[in-house]
């Protein structure tokens, strides 16, 4: 019996183009002012931006902080303020359209550079690739609101804090002094 | 005439601020029957209004009015609107402090006879010594009960501790302990002992710490003596023809503005807020501000030379239970200058929530390797760096062109490091790694400084009325009913956490006030 070697056929250029969307790309479906993403249970209203722009901004907060067991619900709640100040604030969402224009432009380069499928941002599948973009604007204005939006808007989210073994608050439970302030016994 | 006073009453003494010098002067004064006002620019929140989550307590207790930066400290470029991280409301920064009270040590109180002339300092010798403030440090400690003083038990250590004395002692540190901390460890006047709730930062919900808030404050209140009006922004300190105080200009909650007369005025709004007045007081008579004779006002700013350091390790450590600060090795705190620095440093155990570790742990990082240091946080230790830094002139207060909510000029802070101060911190960083290495850590963390909360030296005290600001009881130089009662006074910062020398300073202070208005000299 004759078994076929898996990348039998497959040339590098093949696997390469293959390499396909960010898993958020391939699971988000966009709707007139919506974005969906059903496999997750959640979808968001959009005041201002595109959807495929907050999706583009959801998968950067993911690339900027990526934490593999935070899901991507929290990054878009932390990604909502941005699109709620769009809404009343022109010169913001300009910055916030042009800025993943931006990444979605230096994304396509990168891909032909590569010989990937040509697309955005979100069409990069592969997390180094995506960073060495983020990494050549870091000093953006964009990079920076984005970066500094999610030190509160992402760790400041009580429900991810348990991920982290992060207990919050303590006075309700009569602080830890009957609850393990002392407890390791591992020194 | 008892509390509260009349804006008229030019009897009484107007203290500007309710922290760890205004607020403790205030009870003095009061116990000893003075009649005395503190003007708190916040809120009062009590005890059970303290929130157990850091920014939002941050938004109810921290000072966020208008500031600007400038320097090559890191802050300036990462925090560049929030130089400091210390509060407003009634009780001041002693709401937020950690609770460590260390005396100063012998050398300190003469820096610049021990260390000799270091260049690009600005060092001088404090006009009082040791000797002189050992009765106010024992009535300091015994006032805000000291751990490890007067018989005071110390506290338990908590899982931070485990892991930092364990490093210690495989280092070989002898003196590693659980600190001397104003925190009760025993139930001790009319207060609880510590319920190791990890929130020492946002204000102790059980008022276990010390604080002026629950302290100093009601018991000179009680006494009919002291009034605290809370919301009273002070905006300028007014004087007569003849140089002598005769009241503040004040704002309050709702912008309306008042004159408080006053016998004497004691300024105590921490070392950024009080040479900011004395430089917005300025006027035809005192051009350069009030009591700037010198030049001096706001000039000398220290800030500690600070740093922390973080390590993981493959077991949990939970470090963000229990008291904040929780020990603390001390031998590093020595002047050798063979370790390439004059001065010295304490190693203190410290926890972070996680939003907080998020803000601090390396301001500007992102990425994969930030990440993963996060992910770790539940199996993180950590310490704060504490060291003397050195007095530069250049290191200053000054008015900026940016106005406040007031329309008067913001301050603005300036900050660079001294060598000694970069040549310290290279050390302490080394030697904070080693600690958690000797125990396996799988991951260190050396972390940069955050905004300040040890803010000192802006209104100095100096023997020579060119040299400094203020005399050896805190008096100015240039206008003897004036005096500066908070962190400001500090000749030069020595390696302890401030706040058990300014308490000292301000029941000494007292003394001298309640005195010289006997001898009807102010």
């Amino acid at each position: 019996m004759k078994i076929d070697t898996l990348n039998q056929g497959v040339n590098r250029r093949d696997f390469l183009a293959a390499s396909g969307k960010t898993a958020l790309g391939a699971a988000m479906v966009v709707g007139a002012g919506t974005l969906l993403v059903p496999s997750q249970g959640w979808g968001m209203e959009l005041k201002s931006l595109k959807p495929e722009t907050m999706a583009t901004m959801i998968q950067m907060a993911r690339d900027i902080y990526p934490h593999d067991r935070v899901a991507d619900k929290y990054y878009a709640k932390a990604m909502r303020a941005h699109d709620d100040a769009g809404a009343g604030d022109a010169d913001k969402l300009a910055m916030l359209e042009d800025g993943v224009a931006e990444l979605n432009a230096r994304a396509g380069k990168a891909a032909e550079e590569k010989g990937y499928a040509s697309g955005g941002y979100l069409d990069l599948g592969w997390e180094a690739d995506r960073v060495a973009i983020l990494r050549d604007i870091e000093d953006s204005g964009f990079f920076q609101a984005m970066r500094g939006s999610l030190v509160v808007g992402l760790y400041n989210q009580k429900a991810i804090w348990p991920l982290f073994g992060y207990e919050g608050a303590s006075a309700q439970l009569g602080g830890y002094i009957e609850r393990g302030f002392d407890d390791i016994d591992w020194v | 005439m008892a509390a509260p006073y009349d804006l008229n009453d030019d009897s009484v003494v107007v203290i500007i601020g309710s922290g760890a010098g205004g607020g403790t002067l205030g009870n003095e004064l009061a116990q000893k029957g003075i009649d005395t006002v503190i003007l708190e620019a916040g809120a009062r929140h009590e005890a059970e209004d303290f929130i157990n989550d850091e920014w939002d307590s941050f938004g109810q207790l921290a000072w966020l009015d208008k500031r600007t930066t400038s320097g090559d400290w890191r802050v300036a470029k990462d925090f560049s609107g929030l130089p400091a991280w210390i509060v407003k409301a009634v009780g001041g920064s002693t709401t937020h402090w950690a609770g460590a009270s260390l005396r100063f040590q012998e050398h300190e109180w003469r820096a610049k006879t021990h260390y000799g002339d270091v260049e690009g300092a600005n060092l001088l010798d404090w006009p009082i010594t040791a000797e002189d403030m050992a009765p106010y440090y024992a009535k300091a400690e015994d006032k805000m009960g000291v751990t490890n003083t007067h018989g005071i038990p110390p506290l338990p250590g908590n899982n931070n501790f485990k892991v930092m004395e364990a490093g210690a002692k495989k280092l070989g540190y002898k003196r590693v302990h659980t600190g001397n901390m104003a925190i009760n460890s025993q139930d001790r006047d009319g207060r609880t002992h510590c319920q190791q709730s990890g929130f020492c930062f946002q204000g102790c919900k059980f008022s276990a710490k010390w604080s002026t808030l629950y302290t100093e404050i009601p018991k000179g209140e009680e006494t009919g003596k002291l009034e605290v009006r809370a919301k009273s922004h002070v905006l300028q300190i007014q004087h007569g023809d003849d140089g002598k105080v005769t009241g503040v200009l004040y704002a309050d909650a709702d912008g309306n503005q008042h004159v408080q007369k006053a016998r004497i005025v004691a300024v105590a709004g921490n070392s950024i807020e009080s040479p900011r007045l004395l430089l917005n007081s300025e006027t035809s008579m005192f051009k350069d501000g009030l009591a700037n004779s010198s030049g001096m006002v706001g000039k000398n700013y220290m800030r500690h030379m600070t740093a922390s350091v973080y390590a993981s390790f493959d077991k949990p450590v939970n470090f963000y239970r229990g008291t904040t600060m929780a020990g603390i090795i001390q031998d590093e705190s020595i002047h050798d200058p063979s370790r390439g620095f004059v001065g010295g440093y304490e190693m203190e155990t410290l926890a972070l929530g996680v939003p907080f570790m998020a803000a601090f742990l390396n301001p500007g990082g992102w990425g994969r390797e930030f990440a993963a240091a996060m992910d770790a946080y539940d199996h993180m230790a950590g310490m704060w760096i504490v060291g003397e830094d050195m007095p530069q002139e250049t290191n200053a207060i000054t008015l900026s062109d940016e106005k406040d909510q007031y329309g008067l000029a913001a301050p603005n802070v300036h900050f660079s490091d001294h060598a000694n101060d970069v040549a310290m911190r290279n050390h302490a960083w080394k030697q904070g790694m080693a600690v958690y290495d000797a125990v396996g850590a799988t991951h260190t963390h050396p972390t940069p400084p955050y905004p300040s909360t040890h803010n000192l030296g802006t209104n100095r005290m100096s023997v020579d009325a060119k040299d400094g600001v203020v005399n050896k009881w805190g008096q100015t130089h240039d206008i003897a009913n004036l005096f500066i009662s908070d962190g400001s006074q500090f000749t030069t910062g020595a390696a302890e956490n401030p706040t058990l020398t300014i308490v000292s300073l301000a029941i000494r202070q007292a003394d001298y006030i309640a005195e010289q208005m006997t001898q009807k000299n102010i």
